[in-house]
């Protein structure tokens, strides 16, 4: 009985052994050297593995991070300018501020001010239907309704409403990461500047079709009828192709263009009430 | 015993129902839409402008670029507006907009009604011919024919395979014209075997078409000795350019490879038609014929249509829209494109509106997929579209490619026979664009 | 101006739903159950309404409050496998192990996977072989209950022909001697009972069921026919070599559940290969390990096993044996 006892235990001893120095050689062997700075900066990152850096996954960012020269033009969207802070910090750099962005949704057109043209009767996703028609309203360039935006995000911060029939952006979950701006097949969705205290002022539209056609196809459609970019003082916008577009590093938020736009096709996000009350996109407001 | 392809294939209803209806002339419009992207490639380029008076059969368009098209006017009048108007899908594309007046055909057009047997051109000419008449593919694709027909240095054809199955359901367009004018096709088919240098031609038509298979028979075994007709199996997509190689000839065509590649070049008999009467009676193509069907209209009609007709005003001369009429397709049912905009106008492949019942087309709710393989039986490219399908949605470009999504012929069987409702070919579509991309995009070894 | 719909192609669809395959099924094993009401009564009946009804409402309960998800107690699919698993129980099993075992086969094999089309394992077997390891006892008890067309049979000792003649050989009897001593002929075995579970009895009565299938081509021969073809030819090899220890072919394909296994088993959808060549490798290789336990396992049957084993394969079954690609075959060019 012992003998089998001493035997068993001297067997598994010995061959644990063998197996531990076999590990252990080939660990040796096959060992890739890496800057262990590399290391520490990924437990620094905030570990979503979005790609919205542009990279792989956030260990290829902190192996960019620390290859480079500069911080200059890498940022983590998710982790945004604390974490940079913290990972320049940490490999002696300096790194300047970048203007925390959101995704805005540059289409109003909900079930009422754009009315259905057709059913789509396909498979449930925006890229199907674009490569299909046109979309199953009389706008060319409005939003498809499938929902490819809200699926792609990483972070639950966009959800398509049922009721509108648009995306809304939860701007306290959005970490601009790029990924809904990159589904949209209408390239709907726009990165724009948080702004102070989250104000920001946007052109909800695309449509570049003749004011009167756009205005037929959806009564919020920005017809580029100039009115805005005449009471701008900040030369903040620019028509082209019969749409308006708004420069958010030259806006100041003076509202001006908002009250002007005959269509309400531009939106105030975040701002006190002062106008009749109508629907935002990305907040409730008061 | 009729002939079939080796893999795959559904056996939809045939739903005939037009079969008895003679071609018949549909009344000239008010308006023509003429689209200047009316074929595979670069749109042509309008060389009328606003203003200029036009007649039935004169080129308004030229070809831009290698593979492109000329393209006639099918109306007289005049030229009143060249601008963007929506497809039937709703996307801009250029058209020439003329406006009728009288009926007036260009001079040189040949417009009796006697049988030219003669074939005086050479092969070259007969290409220039084509190319100079516009002539593009019916069967769907709208390829330019002169670029089919002349075969890029390094590869020879041997046989011209000419498409008469017509397998896609309710479709009788191809079947009238064999019926009724079997003898210009041949000729056609002649003109073209010429071009291409090849001494047989075979002539595969579905055995649910036993008087035109018949009448073809008789007139080749008269006088057109060196074409063949071959009865086929009724199965769908027998009339796939691959799938009728294979069951004819027994060749198959390599992955990413083209016809050409086994040596045939395959042809609809419809464009057998519009080359006879390109290089017989000088006549381009600016009309062909359209089957206007459904289950939901009380009389099933085969019209002999302008290119340029609005959807609209074919339902208009059909009696309005029916009341069940649901979806709208410019084709055939498996292949053919939903009418989003009836607005849009008719281009020259255009081959049906077909006007479908809310029965017979709403989608299904999609339930889980039950792996029958149903998909893997029908698909006849012998791929695996339940597991493309879920790639797809995953996004897996190099497992779509190892898979062989590039094959895809996008007939629609898998979706058709999916008990579990599932719209595989709908992203598959997709899918296999975007790795077709990647393939062409790698540098050629 | 109406709306009309706008999908991609193609715009029509074929006639067949889930639904209408899995009710194909069950009318395919009807002609068994009626075999087996005929044979053991009330009991057939009992067992095949527990079954069906427990394995409904395991889904639906699963589905309604623990997974919340869209419920698919309408695709018969349950009902199926309910089905199924009733007719692989011997006649006398009391209602709560039919019950246990509905429970197991939807609950445990079918819903933790994800529900209909995600199960690695077919659930009805699942089922079964979580009975026949936990009550050993009575899923060997084959005793035949009477049933209104006749008596309880006094010969049916409790055991099926296979468990018969493992046993005699164990004691060391011969073939002729076993095949002597209790009446098995193949008469019996075709269009009654020897012995065995309550979908086991007829063979007729199963092959009918798929001739049906075959007819409305809702399975393909290449499992079937691979399975009761390997069967033949290993069992075959065998007899020939020693008649006097191993059964013959046609005692093998009718006795146990190489039919029922072969037809309604191996051929579910959900965990059976995606080619037929995959089909084929997958058929032989369940008639192979039937057969090695049959002949030198400790079970008397080893069908629901194999198959069970060739489940977990299927996934690299499908990885390798691909169907046959268009364009292989280039005869020119």
């Amino acid at each position: 009985m012992t003998t089998t006892i001493i035997f068993t235990i001297a067997s598994l001893s010995l061959l644990g052994l063998v197996l531990a120095l076999i590990l252990y050689f080939t660990a040796q062997k096959f060992k890739v050297v890496e800057d262990p700075r590399i290391d520490d900066v990924e437990t620094i990152l905030p570990g979503a593995n979005c790609g919205g850096c542009g990279f792989a996954g956030c260990r290829a960012f902190a192996e960019g991070c620390v290859k480079a020269d500069s911080l200059d033009g890498l940022f983590c969207p998710v982790g945004g300018n604390d974490t940079m802070k913290k990972v320049a910090g940490y490999l002696g750099v300096t790194v300047a501020d970048k203007a925390p962005q959101v995704a805005v949704v540059r289409c109003n057109g909900n079930c009422d001010s754009r009315p259905k043209s057709s059913n789509y009767d396909g498979y449930t996703s925006c890229a199907v239907m674009a490569n299909l028609y046109s979309g199953d309203t009389d706008c060319r360039y409005g939003c498809l309704g499938q929902g490819d935006c809200e699926i792609s995000c990483d972070f639950d911060a966009i959800k398509m409403n049922p009721r509108t029939g648009l995306p809304e952006v939860d701007e306290e979950k959005c970490t601009a990461c790029g990924a809904c701006v990159k589904a949209c097949p209408k390239f709907i969705i726009e990165l724009r500047n948080k702004g102070p205290k989250g104000k920001r002022i946007f052109v909800s539209c695309i449509n570049k079709d003749k004011g009167g056609v756009a205005k037929k196809a959806c009564a919020v459609a920005c017809i580029g009828c100039t009115k805005c970019q005449k009471v701008c003082a900040y030369d903040a916008i620019t028509i082209s192709s019969n749409l308006a577009y708004i420069d958010y590093n030259k806006c100041k938020l003076c509202r001006k263009c908002v009250v002007e736009c005959p269509t309400n096709a531009i939106w105030e996000v975040n701002f006190p009430v002062r106008v009749p009350k109508r629907e935002t996109a990305d907040v409730e407001q008061q | 015993m009729s002939k079939t392809f080796s893999i795959g294939g559904i056996h939809p209803k045939d739903n005939k129902i037009s079969v008895k209806a003679a071609i018949e002339n549909f009344p000239v419009m008010e308006t023509a839409y003429i689209s200047m992207s009316q074929h595979l490639g670069a749109p042509a380029e309008p060389i009328v402008a606003k203003g200029d008076k036009v007649k039935t059969g004169q080129l308004i368009a030229k070809a831009n670029g290698f593979i492109s098209a000329n393209i006639h006017s099918s109306v007289s009048g005049t030229v009143s507006a060249i601008e963007l108007m929506p497809d039937l899908a709703g996307n801009l594309v250029q058209h020439v907009v003329v406006k009728v007046e009288g009926d007036e055909w260009d001079e040189k057009i040949d417009r009796s009604p006697e049988i030219v047997r003669e074939i005086k051109l050479s092969p070259s000419e007969i290409i220039a011919k084509i190319a100079d008449c516009g002539i593009v593919g019916l069967g769907g694709a709208a390829f330019p024919t002169h670029i089919k027909l002349s075969p890029p240095p390094g590869k020879k054809a041997e046989f011209l395979v000419m498409n008469g199955a017509e397998c896609e359901p309710y479709l009788t367009s191809d079947y009238r014209i064999m019926l009724e004018n079997p003898e210009e096709i041949l000729i056609g088919t002649r003109i073209m075997m010429i071009a291409l240098g090849v001494k047989k031609a075979y002539v595969g038509i579905e055995d649910n078409k036993p008087k035109a298979i018949k009448a073809m028979k008789e007139l080749c075994s008269k006088s057109y000795r060196d074409i063949k007709i071959v009865s086929l199996q009724k199965k769908y997509p027998q009339g796939g350019e691959k799938q009728l190689i294979d069951a004819i000839l027994g060749r198959q065509v390599p992955s990413m490879g083209l016809p050409i590649d086994t040596g045939v070049v395959v042809q609809n008999v419809g464009t057998a038609l519009a080359v006879y009467e390109a290089v017989q009676k000088n006549k381009p193509l600016f009309e062909g014929v359209v089957t206007v069907t459904g289950k939901c209209m009380t009389e099933q009609r085969n019209f002999r249509m302008r290119v340029g007709t609005t959807f609209e005003s074919m339902l208009f001369a059909v009696g309005g829209f029916p009341k069940d009429a649901e979806k709208l397709v410019s084709g055939g049912p498996m292949m053919g494109k939903a009418v989003a905009r009836i607005e849009a106008a008719s281009v020259k492949s255009t081959s049906a509106l077909l006007l479908l019942t809310e029965e017979e087309t709403k989608r299904k709710p999609e339930g889980n997929c039950i792996r029958c393989a149903k998909c893997v039986d029908a698909c006849p490219m012998g791929l695996e579209p339940f597991l493309l399908n879920r790639l797809s949605r995953a996004g897996r470009i190099d497992d779509l490619e190892a898979n062989l999504v590039q094959d895809c012929i996008e007939c629609g069987s898998c979706l058709y026979v999916c008990p579990a409702n599932i719209p595989l070919l709908d992203t598959i579509r997709l899918s296999k664009a975007s790795v077709l991309k990647i393939m062409r995009s790698r540098p050629k070894k | 101006m109406k709306k009309l719909i706008v999908s991609p192609a193609p715009h029509l669809h074929g006639k067949e739903t889930t639904k209408s395959l899995m009710r194909d099924v069950v009318i395919a094993l009807v002609p068994s159950l009626l075999v087996s009401v005929y044979y053991f009564g009330f009991s057939a009946i009992k067992l095949a309404l527990v079954g069906i009804a427990t394995a409904v409402l395991v889904e639906y309960v699963i589905q309604r409050y623990i997974v919340k998800t869209k419920i698919t107690i309408n695709d018969y699919s349950a009902a199926l496998t309910g089905l199924l698993l009733s007719l692989n129980l011997p006649p006398n099993s009391p209602w709560w192990i039919m019950f246990i075992g509905s429970v197991v086969a939807i609950g445990i094999a079918k819903m933790t996977f994800g529900g209909v089309g995600q199960n690695l394992f077919n659930p009805a077997l699942v089922g079964r072989v979580f009975l026949l390891v936990s009550f050993p006892v009575i899923m060997t008890d084959y005793s035949i209950p009477s049933s209104w067309f006749r008596e309880g049979i006094d010969a049916g000792s409790g055991a099926t022909a296979l468990s018969i003649v493992k046993e005699s050989l164990a004691k060391g009897m011969t073939m002729d001697q076993i095949f002597s001593q209790n009446d098995f002929s193949y008469a019996q075995m075709l269009f009654s009972k020897i012995g065995g579970s309550v979908g086991e009895v007829s063979a007729f009565a199963l092959i009918l069921g798929f001739i049906y299938l075959l007819i409305r081509k809702v399975i393909k021969p290449h499992i079937p026919l691979a399975i009761v073809g390997t069967v033949i030819v290993f069992s075959g090899i065998f007899w020939l070599i020693d008649p006097t220890h191993y059964t013959d072919p046609l005692f093998n394909v009718l006795t146990g559940g190489i039919l029922i296994g072969s037809i309604f088993m191996a051929t579910d959808y959900v965990t059976s290969p995606m080619s037929n060549k995959g089909m084929i490798i997958y058929g032989i290789g369940i008639g192979l390990i039937t057969m090695l336990i049959r002949n030198w396992g400790a079970y008397p049957e080893g069908i629901s096993f194999a198959i069970l084993i060739l489940n977990a394969c299927v996934p690299l079954i499908n990885m390798y044996f691909k169907p046959v690609r268009f364009g292989k075959g280039v005869k020119h060019g």
